[in-house]
Order: structure tokens, then sequence, then C-alpha cells
């Protein structure tokens, strides 16, 4: 199945690209994908730990079962707003 | 639209389309600038991404808990991504409601949560190089700021 994954901040750029379509094997988990992409890219070793997940824009936990066409994106921990908040 | 990602730069008075409510009593309209120090580094400019379509879902989810839990009669927040200078805006928080206290109260605790949730991220540029700031961490730091490839 296809899953089209999205990147951001410090993780876009350990893999160097926004955007990755990836070929997976059908009931692949949020985990497995991951997986698969630390050892496509080692880059993304040290970030793994803590990642969230969305899948198809809603926050997920990493056992969440994918299915063909699946958005998943990969969130590192999250800086909005300012400092002086 | 009460929730906005955009890279243009965000202007207060347009929020005041919400406010024509007759039981409205107070507004807070909060903004969050660029502050000149971050970290006890001097910051050039800020960069902020967003996963814009999911970044406006969760401010809505935001809206339906800040709802719930106080009873307010409107609440908006825009976020500006991209380039951000020192002193402009990249947070605006507009709650009414008929009284001050539920308004200052729910609007601090959803500026909490948009913080914890939202999908948006800062880099900071500093004179000798940069970095995404993850929570309240600097990562993936690069020097120097002119190699950074955004």
């Amino acid at each position: 199945m296809h899953i089209d994954v999205l990147l951001f901040a410090s993780v876009r750029d350990a893999v160097g690209q926004r955007r990755l379509a990836v070929a997976t094997p059908e009931g692949d988990t949020v985990e497995q994908l991951l997986q698969r992409l630390v050892s496509d890219y080692p880059k993304l070793a040290g970030h793994t730990g803590t990642l969230m997940a969305a899948v198809n824009q809603e926050y997920a936990p990493r056992a969440t079962v994918l299915h063909d066409g699946d958005e998943v994106a990969f969130i590192p921990p999250v800086s909005g707003g300012s400092d002086a908040l | 639209m009460h929730y906005r990602v955009t890279d243009e730069a965000l202007d207060p008075r347009e929020l005041e389309r919400f406010l024509d409510k007759p039981e409205n009593g107070a507004v807070i309209n909060f903004q969050g600038v660029v502050r000149r120090q971050s970290r006890g580094r001097i910051v050039d400019y800020l960069e902020y991404d967003a996963y814009a379509p999911m970044a406006t879902k969760v401010m809505a989810q935001i809206g339906e808990e800040v709802k719930a839990r106080w009873p307010i009669t409107d609440f908006a927040v825009w976020h500006r991504t991209g380039r951000l200078e020192v002193g402009e805006t990249s947070l605006l928080v507009l709650v009414t409601s008929p009284h001050r206290k539920e308004a200052f109260e729910a609007c601090a605790w959803a500026v909490d949560r948009i913080k914890e949730i939202v999908p948006v991220w800062k880099r900071e540029v500093w004179d000798d190089g940069s970095s995404w700031v993850e929570g309240d961490t600097l990562v993936s730091q690069r020097e120097p700021a002119g190699a950074a490839g955004g």
C-alpha cells in the first residue's frame, strides 16, 4: 500500500525532504512505518523517542494500523506561539 | 474564519468581525510577539513552520474544549508562519464573554493548550547560527545561519 508521509522541523531536516511517498506492506502500523524510515534515513534514529504521529491529520498512537492512501505526519514536540507566553 | 494559519501579517483589528454579540461584556485580544532575547541569545528573526490543515483542526478542537469549560461567547485563533522579525505578532487569540473572569481564564488556558498540541514549530535564527525549537529544547543546531536549508 502507499502512504503519504509528511515531515516537519528537525525531522524534515534529518530526512532532507518534507514529503515522502512510501510503499509499505498491508497491515503496517505507524511504528513499523517509522522503523522503515529509520532504516532508510539513519539520521532519524535520534528523533524517534520524542515524535508524535498523526494519521489523516489527527494524533494517533504508534500502534495504529495504516490503510492505503493514509497521510501520516511525524510531529516533533511543537513550539508555536511565542516564548513570552 | 475563526481558525487560521497564514504567512501574512496578523492584524488584530480583523478579529473585530467576531465582536458583534450584544451579550459581550469582555473582549480579550491576546497577541504573542517575537521577542529579541531567547534563552540568553539575541534573536535575529524567527521562522515558523506548520502542518497547516491539521493545525486549524486542532485549533478548532481547542475551541470546543474552551467552550465546554467556560461560558464564553466566541473564540478565535490565528497563527502566522514564515519569517517573523522581532516585534511582529506570531499568535492572535480572541476570547469574548459576558464577564471578564471567564474570558481571562479561558484565554490563558487556551494559549497553554495551543503551545502544547497545535502542530507549529519555530526556528530561532541568531547572527551565528540557528536551531529548531522543539518543546523547550533546541535541536538540529546549524552554523552559520546562511547554511540553513529552511
